[in-house]
């Protein structure tokens, strides 16, 4: 399916190619192509162990790969050292799977310290103020600012590691698993905050996921990672249409069909 | 800087002004137009953003707050502009970064009052703990079967065997440093020849026993504390009650066994090479033979100095161990409680073992054991 080109394909914030992965003796990827469009929010299942967050590791910088090149934004991550700042990392926001705040600062103080890394020399008072919008825009009320990380939920946790990731207004934000353990409601809640936050700031979403829901609402195209690489990528009838008997079974098991079923439900 | 933003005044009523906003209103480049529009003084009669480049929600934040302060609209923004401005609008951000602080009156006999409620709470738990652990022992006991000798063993191995050659290096250089600096003091009164005494009776008596329980409180308290610690973090301990096993049983008591048993062994082995490293000096530099030194410390050091160390070593591994256990239990909530419990755990261990040492010394003496 990649091997057409897509006019969407010009000006992509991401592309691999031929990417490979070793661990000693373990092959995680091999020979794996991918090109995440402007604009979109790209979801990426694969059963576990496939290498999903190896994968988001690679294209942000925390794994170099053992061949093959990813450009982001315009920029060769493999042949770059991203620590002598090449400008890519306030362009880009990540959340990790449990948010990963840093336990000593409050939620506010987690938003500030991108700002007070990249822009030293921004006001304090403004910095306090983007701090406070970004976490009430992440959709946490707003005591919750002057809170320190342990005094959150797991879901709450996650809106405020969004909130940091959002910090600088980046173009491209990778999520790896937003909705893992949160409840139904919780999850739908996330998924709604991350649809809209992509429209307004018109960003680019890199969604690693295990939730059927997700990826039937919000997701504009879904890759599925199987056999070192990605097998497929695009709109779910596209998948499905693809016949690939992994695919199948992910989509056409009994919990697929009722995120199917409860999409077009509230789709009619 | 020359996309950086910009503002120009134009007149737009009889002493209202137009604010016209151009370039990027980005994060990156907003920096200097916000100190200058905050110096700003209007009255404003409205904000207009058709010159703008491009504008990110730092951008509509600025934009949103002037036109609040100002109370006037804002015209000419694009659509874009115009998503990012109704998502800040509303947002009230003003507020405390870290939750507020009480004055400093109330702050410091709060802290002291929680300090002396955590310390007695501290105290019940200890020897709630240490009645766990015996009731654990007694159920051992009636159970031989399920005593975790594996564990035992294992732990035995890590705070013994493997702390062999620290221990032994820390007590040759003790027994080098004793002889050595006793031998210099004692000459003035030429009495060189009672550096054997000095160290025969001050390793067995006191620093053989207590320089290793200080280092196993640093090897092996803290281990303990780090180790059951991260365990309750990822709850395998609950994990462990839920399936109806006892941690005290699998993780407590053979880590004090181990440690108070291994210190017994431990603190003469120290001494005992503390003694060869005085003898390596006697040799070398005062002229007594090494064999000689040895055999000078059997006709020397009374028999009941053996037994005063060998009494205090299983009291000061049972003190680490059961610290370092109790501590790892008191975790919760992240992993910087994780540091912070290891740390008591040491520190606590190396004071009430040099306190117990105190209260040793004078309590042998006073049974005619000086």
């Amino acid at each position: 399916m990649q091997a057409h080109h897509h006019p969407d394909d010009e000006n992509a914030p991401i592309v691999i190619e031929g990417l490979v992965n070793r661990f000693g003796d373990v092959t995680v990827h091999e020979g794996l192509d991918l090109t995440v469009r402007r604009g979109e929010i790209l979801g990426v299942v694969g059963g576990s162990g496939t290498g999903k967050s190896v994968l988001m590791r690679s294209i942000i910088g925390l794994q170099r790969p053992s061949a093959g090149r990813i450009d982001v934004l315009g920029r060769c991550i493999t042949e770059s050292d991203l620590d002598q700042g090449i400008g890519v990392r306030r362009r880009w926001g990540v959340l990790f799977q449990g948010g990963a705040l840093f336990s000593t600062l409050t939620v506010g103080e987690n938003v500030e310290v991108p700002l007070r890394k990249y822009y030293p020399d921004l006001d304090p008072v403004l910095r306090a103020e983007i701090a406070r919008y970004k976490v009430i825009l992440s959709g946490l009320p707003d005591d919750a600012v002057a809170k320190y990380p342990s005094e959150l939920s797991g879901g709450m946790k996650k809106r405020a590691g969004l909130a940091r990731a959002l910090a600088l207004d980046p173009e491209l934000l990778f999520l790896d698993e937003p909705t893992a353990g949160l409840d139904p409601i919780g999850a739908a809640k996330f998924d709604r905050l991350t649809r809209e936050l992509q429209e307004t700031l018109g960003l680019t979403v890199f969604l690693i996921t295990h939730d059927l829901d997700t990826l039937y609402e919000i997701c504009d195209r879904v890759a599925v990672i199987a056999e070192k690489k990605i097998i497929a990528v695009g709109t779910i009838p596209e998948l499905i249409a693809t016949g690939h008997p992994w695919i199948e079974e992910y989509f056409n098991g009994p919990r697929g069909r009722a995120a199917q079923d409860s999409h077009l439900r509230g789709a009619s | 800087m020359q996309d950086a933003a910009q503002y120009s005044l134009e007149k737009a009523g009889a002493n209202t002004d137009r604010l016209v906003l151009s370039g990027h209103m980005t994060l990156a480049h907003i920096g200097p137009l916000e100190h200058s529009l905050s110096r700003l003084e209007g009255p404003l009669d409205s904000i207009d953003l058709a010159g703008v480049d491009d504008i990110d929600t730092v951008g509509a934040w600025v934009v949103c707050r002037l036109a609040r302060e100002h109370n006037c609209d804002i015209t000419g923004a694009s659509e874009a502009a115009q998503r990012l401005l109704s998502a800040v609008r509303d947002i009230d951000a003003t507020g405390p970064m870290r939750p507020p602080r009480p004055p400093f009156w109330e702050r410091v006999p709060t802290a002291v009052g929680d300090k002396v409620f955590a310390a007695r709470s501290g105290v019940y738990g200890v020897v709630g703990f240490f009645g766990q652990i015996l009731l654990g022992i007694a159920s051992l006991a009636r159970h031989p079967s399920r005593f975790p000798v594996k564990a035992l063993v294992h732990q035995m191995e890590l705070v013994g065997v493997s702390a062999l050659p620290i221990i032994g290096l820390m007590s040759f250089l003790i027994g080098i440093v004793i002889a050595q600096q006793g031998s210099v003091q004692l000459e003035q009164f030429g009495a060189e020849a009672l550096t054997v005494n000095l160290v025969g009776r001050i390793t067995l008596r006191e620093l053989g026993v207590l320089m290793t329980a200080i280092m196993v409180a640093g090897r092996s308290g803290s281990a303990f504390a780090a180790q059951i610690g991260t365990m309750k973090l990822t709850e395998e301990i609950d994990a462990m009650r839920t399936i109806g096993v006892s941690p005290v049983e699998v993780l407590v008591i053979p880590r004090i066994l181990a440690a108070t048993f291994m210190m017994l062994l431990l603190g003469f082995y120290a001494s005992v090479v503390a003694i060869i490293g005085g003898a390596v000096v006697g040799d070398m530099t005062l002229g007594i033979p090494f064999l000689t030194f040895l055999i000078r410390i059997q006709e020397v050091v009374p028999i009941h100095d053996l037994w005063v160390g060998l009494i205090k070593a299983p009291v000061f591994g049972l003190i680490v161990a059961l610290a370092g256990c109790y501590h790892g239990m008191q975790v919760r909530g992240d992993s910087e409680a994780v540091g912070r419990r290891t740390t008591m755990a040491v520190v606590s261990a190396i004071f009430a073992v040099i306190v117990l040492d105190a209260f040793f010394a004078v309590f042998f003496t006073e049974i005619g054991w000086g």
